[in-house]
């Protein structure tokens, strides 16, 4: 008998008579003021967040912060001309250690917790968000949800390979519970919510 | 001190841990602090209850469903490109580990954190085989590096102070001595990981939540080390207990909702990564293993030990585990989950677990998956005396307490005596061979029991 075939076997005979499955039921949520929460929170766990009008603001704002010696990539097509041009690849994801800036967009926040939903296809590579030293995301402020369960509802049944909910740059607090912000993932997170 | 704490049991380890008073209540108001954040946090939800509720009845119900559940993640899983290995215990699990290794040619690997492979001793496992693990995790890089298990399952070196870190620090990464300070330790770390994640060709992490629905698997850290070691490696390794299954994807919802808040007090994890294919060309491999979770899913009283989501809040708010410190338990989840999960694994070496509880309840009222923890823990004591695995003195003096207790008569004379004894030679108790003495001063005795009051008074009541 394989592994598989005397685990499931005993799992079998002593899983008790079947309990019912609870419905998901809706929980208690304020629909209001979804962008100013979003940001109480976002800025509660160390992320950095500015309302700008357009894209022209973001690379205003993100030109400030870098210099045109800075290694910066973007997926988003209206930052171009701010950004790397050469095309990603996965074959060359440990290149990606001296990236500066990664710039992304998001699917949608979540209010309650200051999260933002990426899925592969908006990094890139998967490890570009986590290898960069700074890491800035849009979030159009229409797409900010208030709590979790609406976040599950919106991805649905999507056939992503990888996703993540993010929420505020890496950090520990290993060292007697001292905040330390930037453990392996980026240093700052800045989020623009965009009109 | 983890070599000479096998033969002694949790009280007199924790007598150790107890010698240095100031230490004790450092760590004792550390955790706590952990503990009001977390409260602060859960009751910032108004309806926190009904999403409690809601997750352990999602628990209960994959519990008497998981043959089935574990079949769907197999197959959704498989469909999606993902490996699937069965491993029926530590061992099995160790061994398919070791082989995904030598078949890639791999001897170095990157590891995220994972309990179960804390469970399975898999690190000395592999350095036995000529492969070197590190771990990525900045607190159990640092347990690994002074030779240490995690005490903590979500804050492994939460017992150490920063000023032995520093000197942990110095001694294997070159900081300056006596620099203590965390951003400082931390950027050495970062530095010195940064150098590992991209050398290793494998990379292993735990999992916290498993889904049947897509055949994904959802890893949460803070630091984004898992997601470092698994994006920039050629091989990810996710290794995960049976118990780890949800029904659907929906159910995220709700225990990415409890979990952070539970344990740290976060709204959520930094980074809660879900994956659902490899990337393309690479490999991806989940190994789900047993290692008794069947045999404890056939025992009705801890059962429900399996919902566990491992967010340590009743460590956090145990007043034991407070002050004796998670090396006291010799066992890689330590606390009041880890007394009644231990005991299943092996009874007679953890016989002395579930008793390191005052079963106060504090446990059960804060577990997100409303786990009896405290009941469990008073079952467990009886099942340990049943099977005679209790020392002979513990088990004499629980006879005798028995033989007082049940007769009425023996009941009567055992307390004149008490009070007797305690008035005219109190040297009797208040001696250092009296347990109960040690921190305590014995009370004075009354001049008669409550029996005899009674009686005296209800007789003159009723004249």
């Amino acid at each position: 008998m394989t592994s598989r075939e005397k685990i499931l076997r005993a799992v079998a005979q002593n899983q008790p008579a079947l309990l019912p499955l609870p419905e998901v039921p809706p929980f208690q949520q304020d629909t209001s003021e979804l962008s100013g929460r979003f940001t109480e929170v976002a800025v509660a766990i160390g992320a950095r967040v500015f309302r700008v009008m357009d894209y022209g603001e973001v690379a205003q704002v993100l030109r400030q912060n870098f210099l045109p010696s800075h290694r910066i990539i973007s997926a988003i097509p209206e930052l171009a001309g701010f950004a790397e041009a050469t095309p990603l690849q996965d074959a060359h994801r440990h290149q990606l250690a001296t990236v500066d800036l990664a710039v992304a967009a998001a699917h949608f926040g979540v209010a309650e917790n200051g999260a933002v939903w990426l899925t592969e296809e908006q990094m890139g590579v998967r490890v570009l968000p986590f290898i960069t030293q700074h890491l800035a995301v849009v979030l159009p402020v229409k797409q900010i949800l208030p709590l979790m369960p609406d976040a599950y509802a919106r991805i649905g049944q999507a056939a992503y390979g990888y996703g993540v909910f993010m929420a505020g740059p890496s950090k520990t607090a290993d060292i007697e519970q001292s905040l330390v912000l930037g453990a392996h993932g980026p240093r700052t997170m800045t989020v623009f919510l965009i009109d | 001190m983890m070599g000479a704490g096998k033969t002694r049991d949790h009280s007199a380890l924790a007598d150790v841990f107890n010698q240095d008073e100031p230490r004790v209540n450092w760590h004792d108001e550390t955790l706590w602090f952990i503990r009001q954040k977390r409260d602060k946090a859960a009751f910032a939800i108004p309806d926190w209850e009904l999403l409690r509720e809601t997750a352990s009845q999602i628990k209960a119900h994959t519990l008497s469903h998981l043959s089935q559940y574990l079949q769907e993640f197999e197959k959704n899983a498989q469909a999606n490109g993902i490996t699937v290995h069965w491993a029926a215990d530590a061992q099995e699990h160790n061994e398919i580990v070791f082989s995904i290794l030598q078949k890639h040619g791999v001897d170095r690997m990157v590891k995220s954190k994972s309990m179960l492979t804390e469970e399975c001793h898999l690190n000395d496992y592999l350095a036995r085989h000529g492969i070197e693990v590190i771990d990525s995790d900045l607190g159990e890089r640092i347990v690994q590096l002074a030779q240490e298990p995690p005490s903590h399952i979500v804050l492994p070196c939460i017992h150490k102070k920063k000023e032995e870190i520093g000197e942990i620090f110095h001694e294997h990464l070159g900081t300056e001595a006596g620099m203590s300070d965390p951003q400082v330790l931390t950027e050495t770390a970062r530095q010195h990981l940064r150098e590992t994640f991209l050398t290793r060709r494998a990379a292993l992490t735990g999992v916290n939540f498993a889904v049947a629905e897509t055949g994904e698997f959802v890893v949460c850290t803070n630091e984004g080390n898992a997601d470092m070691g698994a994006h920039l490696a050629d091989v990810h390794i996710a290794s995960m207990g049976i118990e780890k299954l949800i029904p659907r994807r929906e159910h995220l919802g709700v225990f990415l909702r409890l979990l952070t808040r539970s344990a740290t007090g976060q709204p959520i994890t930094t980074y809660s990564s879900h994956f659902r294919k490899p990337r393309p060309g690479h490999e991806m491999h989940v190994v789900l293993v047993d290692n008794g979770r069947s045999v404890q899913l056939g025992r009705e009283d801890f059962r429900n030990s399996l919902k566990c989501i491992r967010c340590g809040a009743c460590m956090n708010t145990c007043p034991v585990y407070r002050r004796s410190g998670g090396h006291s338990y010799k066992s890689a989840v330590a606390g009041p989950i880890g007394s009644i999960l231990a005991p299943n694994l092996d009874m007679k070496k953890h016989a002395d677990l579930p008793f390191a509880s005052t079963l106060c309840g504090s446990c059960t009222n804060v577990c997100p998956v409303k786990i009896d923890i405290h009941d469990q823990l008073y079952k467990w004591r009886q099942v340990v005396v049943q099977e005679g695995h209790v020392d002979a003195k513990k088990a004499a003096g629980m006879k005798a307490m028995a033989a007082v207790l049940s007769s009425p008569a023996t009941f009567k004379l055992a307390g004149k005596a008490g009070r007797l004894f305690m008035r005219r030679v109190p040297l009797l108790v208040n001696n250092s061979f009296n347990p109960w003495y040690k921190q305590r001063e014995m009370p004075q005795p009354p001049n008669e029991s409550f029996r005899e009051w009674y009686r005296k008074n209800r007789k003159q009541h009723d004249q």
